[in-house]
């Protein structure tokens, strides 16, 4: 796990573009404090920084292979596999890494090799025989990668930092991605938050030869057409055949040449994968957890259950509402890109902690959710059409308060309000967007802030709508659950999960996070079983509690999803607020900006008081509003990107 | 009707527009369909309508056919002060 940087320019000579990459290495040392290195040569050059976790003594990067150069970032679980049958195909090694693998199967196979690896990497590959660059990123987008065209070529890199070192490459907010955030949590790839700054989408590759670049599709998540090709094994059979894939998963991600520890949130995913980690490490695995001073998103508890019932040497902090108000700006130069959430921030602090006890690798239980239909929004897009298949129903709207025991003001709803909140409607059987359009919607409510020059620039854009047009044609043909789950990690989770919870956060420390959930063998196992396996009338996660439940504590076997959240609005609105958020959030700050209204702002500031907004849109707005405001300071407001990158 | 419309409009728009006037709330513009309102907002619509206007909302009176636009907001409203005053 690592960071890489690189240029395609002609015309740059070797001298000009070592000192490029020096920058640009720089301005992402937290991802690799343990190497650096640079490689270049006329019009083409590739730095990186390096984690060192598997191929310690012999996996310096560049490396190079004949005509091949390679800058990789992240970890091929499968390449012990990958290098036995290149080896016996004649080629020879001279390293232990799984780098070094990359560069054969590309050498035997071309960009074919891609869909050959069963890892979390981006990387960067200079194929000098065919005068041609190479950009290709995971499956599901653990590992990041951003591009920048400029008149002399194209700059690449792990994150946007390392692009806002290149002299030129400007830090100019893109305002439809701030529309988006603001509607859909995340930009739409390749958009980045950033104008003229791009991501490469996951489960993409690009080719840059001469002028031209390429970019193409390896992977999609896919499933079956509505009641055909699902896999109609019985309960018993498919519950055997998801633990012994998610097992091997698991399995493969514990190679590495450090020790590997795991997350514990207290709830059932990441329980899973601690305990099938326990079964292939001969060490006592570490566990490390995040709790919480508001009893209200607080799992302590549960945390401590699982630490005993694996025995697992547990490690665990516990994050105040003003821990979050503390790190929150740290967290946001590491997102690179505003958030309408906190949830990133406890994940900061965890990272850190992790990094403290001298761990670099951790498995977590994310993907789980959206690949074994565990979140309350497939949940809630169920009894959503099963209430507007009876319009009037007073019977099946009431369902929705069941869903959300945690949120107090739905509890007192009528049946008539829950139908009007959660968009109950016959139109929304016919929606391709039905699932999410309450969650987009209420995130949108808070565009009521947007200024009016940012609403000029947006000119009505519709970020649901152009979110609609990416959608591929099969996906009219899946069943509504499957379309909610791809919904869910064909956007949010790059978007937001992977990148913003996920490996920025980890990344600030030094840590890598693995996701055995997501190993593509697990991902295409779940898209085929019937939907009634995954979630089974109301209950989530069904075929895999049944997968797992030996391995279990019974009270978090069968415990019922808890969203992770943290405090949002609560944890900046106190008596004593932060000096940033009081001076980011005064009317005049607000102004300079430019995005939102100074007057609205003020008057949210007043209703926030010392103890914070209740309510969705309200939170929303509040926490989406400060970190677009440090946002911008950090990275574009007046100052030079060289000024940006040397922070 | 009209002097209960304004109250009710002015509080949607310094609450839940927080200020913003761009867009015109018309008698039958949908509070939830805009996104204007959301379960939290209920019940501070229902806590103002009781303080504003001296009525108590019965719990099966929350219902969007009552409170849900300005106009439907004002029938409900002036419908209870009658009731009241008879």
């Amino acid at each position: 796990m690592c960071g890489l940087v690189g240029y395609k320019a002609e015309g740059f000579s070797p001298e000009t573009g070592r000192g490029y990459l020096h920058d640009m290495t720089d301005a992402i040392s937290h991802r690799g404090p343990d190497a650096e290195g640079h490689w270049c040569q006329e019009g083409i050059g590739m730095g990186h920084r390096r984690l060192s976790i598997v191929g310690l003594e012999d996996g310096q990067q560049p490396m190079g292979l004949e005509d091949l150069v390679l800058v990789f970032n992240g970890e091929i679980f499968n390449f012990v596999e990958l290098r036995a049958e290149l080896e016996a195909r004649g080629r020879r090694f001279r390293t232990g890494s799984d780098t070094e693998v990359i560069l054969h199967l590309y050498a035997e196979h071309g960009t074919g090799a891609i869909e050959r690896l069963n890892g979390d990497f981006a990387f960067a590959l200079w194929d000098g025989a065919r005068r041609r660059l190479v950009l290709a990123r995971d499956r599901a987008g653990v590992r990041p990668l951003f591009y920048a065209q400029r008149a002399e070529g194209l700059f690449f890199a792990s994150e946007i930092k390392a692009l806002l070192a290149v002299p030129g490459i400007e830090a100019a907010l893109d305002p439809f991605a701030l529309d988006e955030i603001f509607t859909l949590w995340a930009p739409l790839a390749p958009r980045s938050g950033f104008k003229d700054i791009f991501e490469l989408p996951p489960g993409h590759f690009m080719v840059v030869g001469g002028e031209v670049a390429r970019l193409e599709r390896y992977w999609d998540f896919e499933f079956p057409d509505m009641s055909e090709g699902y896999d109609t094994r019985n309960e018993v059979a498919l519950a055997e055949e998801v633990l012994a894939v998610l097992d091997d998963a698991t399995r493969i991600r514990m190679r590495a040449d450090v020790p590997v520890g795991a997350y514990l949130s207290g709830g059932l995913d990441s329980a899973i994968t601690a305990a099938l980690a326990r079964r292939h490490t001969p060490q006592q695995l570490s566990t490390f957890s995040v709790g919480f001073e508001s009893a209200e998103h607080d799992e302590t508890a549960f945390q401590a259950v699982m630490a005993e019932a694996l025995g697992t040497g547990h490690a665990a902090i516990s994050c105040s509402n003003d821990d979050i108000a503390r790190v929150f700006p740290e967290v946001i130069a590491h997102t690179e890109r505003p958030i309408v959430r906190t949830a990133p921030a406890p994940l900061y602090l965890l990272s850190g902690l992790v990094q403290d006890r001298g761990i670099k690798v951790v498995l977590t239980g994310e993907g789980a959710d959206e690949v074994f239909a565990g979140y309350d929004l497939f949940k809630e897009d169920k009894v959503r059409r099963f209430a507007a298949r009876q319009p009037g129903s007073t019977r099946r709207p009431l369902l929705f308060k069941r869903l959300y025991p945690y949120l107090p003001g739905l509890q007192n709803q009528s049946a008539d309000y829950l139908t009007a909140f959660f968009g109950v409607t016959p139109e929304l059987l016919s929606d391709p967007l039905a699932s999410h359009r309450p969650r987009f919607r209420s995130t949108a409510a808070a565009k009521v802030f947007f200024s009016g020059d940012l609403r000029a620039q947006l000119q009505g854009y519709d970020a649901a709508a152009a979110l609609a047009e990416t959608l591929p044609a099969r996906f009219a043909r899946w069943h509504p659950q499957h379309q909610a789950q791809y919904l869910e990690s064909r956007y949010l989770l790059p978007g937001y999960i992977l990148a913003s919870q996920g490996d920025r956060m980890a990344m600030a420390h030094g840590v890598e996070g693995r996701f055995p959930f997501l190993d593509h063998r697990v991902m295409a196992l779940a898209s085929l079983l019937p939907p009634r396996m995954t979630l089974k009338g109301l209950v989530e996660k069904h075929i895999l509690r049944r997968a797992t439940a030996h391995l279990l504590p019974p009270s978090i076997g069968s415990r019922t999803k808890q969203p992770y959240r943290a405090p949002d609005s609560q944890a900046f609105a106190t008596s004593k607020k932060r000096d940033y958020v009081n001076e980011l959030l005064a009317p005049a700050a607000v102004a300079e900006t430019g995005l939102f209204n100074p007057q609205a702002v003020a008057k949210l500031v007043a209703k926030a008081g010392e103890t914070g907004v209740e309510g969705f849109r309200d939170n929303t707005a509040y926490v989406g509003i400060l970190s677009t405001q440090i946002w911008h300071r950090k990275f574009s407001a007046g100052r030079t990107s060289a000024a940006v990158a040397a922070e | 009707m009209s002097d209960i419309k304004t109250t009710i409009r002015d509080f949607i728009i310094d609450n839940f527009l927080f200020g913003d006037t761009s867009q015109a709330i018309e008698d039958d513009t949908s509070l939830i369909d805009n996104g204007y309102v959301d379960s939290t907002g209920v019940l501070e619509l229902v806590f103002h309508i009781e303080q504003s206007f001296g009525i108590k909302v019965a719990d099966n009176e929350i219902v969007p056919a009552n409170l849900d636009s300005v106009g439907a907001i004002a029938a409900y409203v002036e419908n209870k002060q009658r009731s009241a005053a008879a």
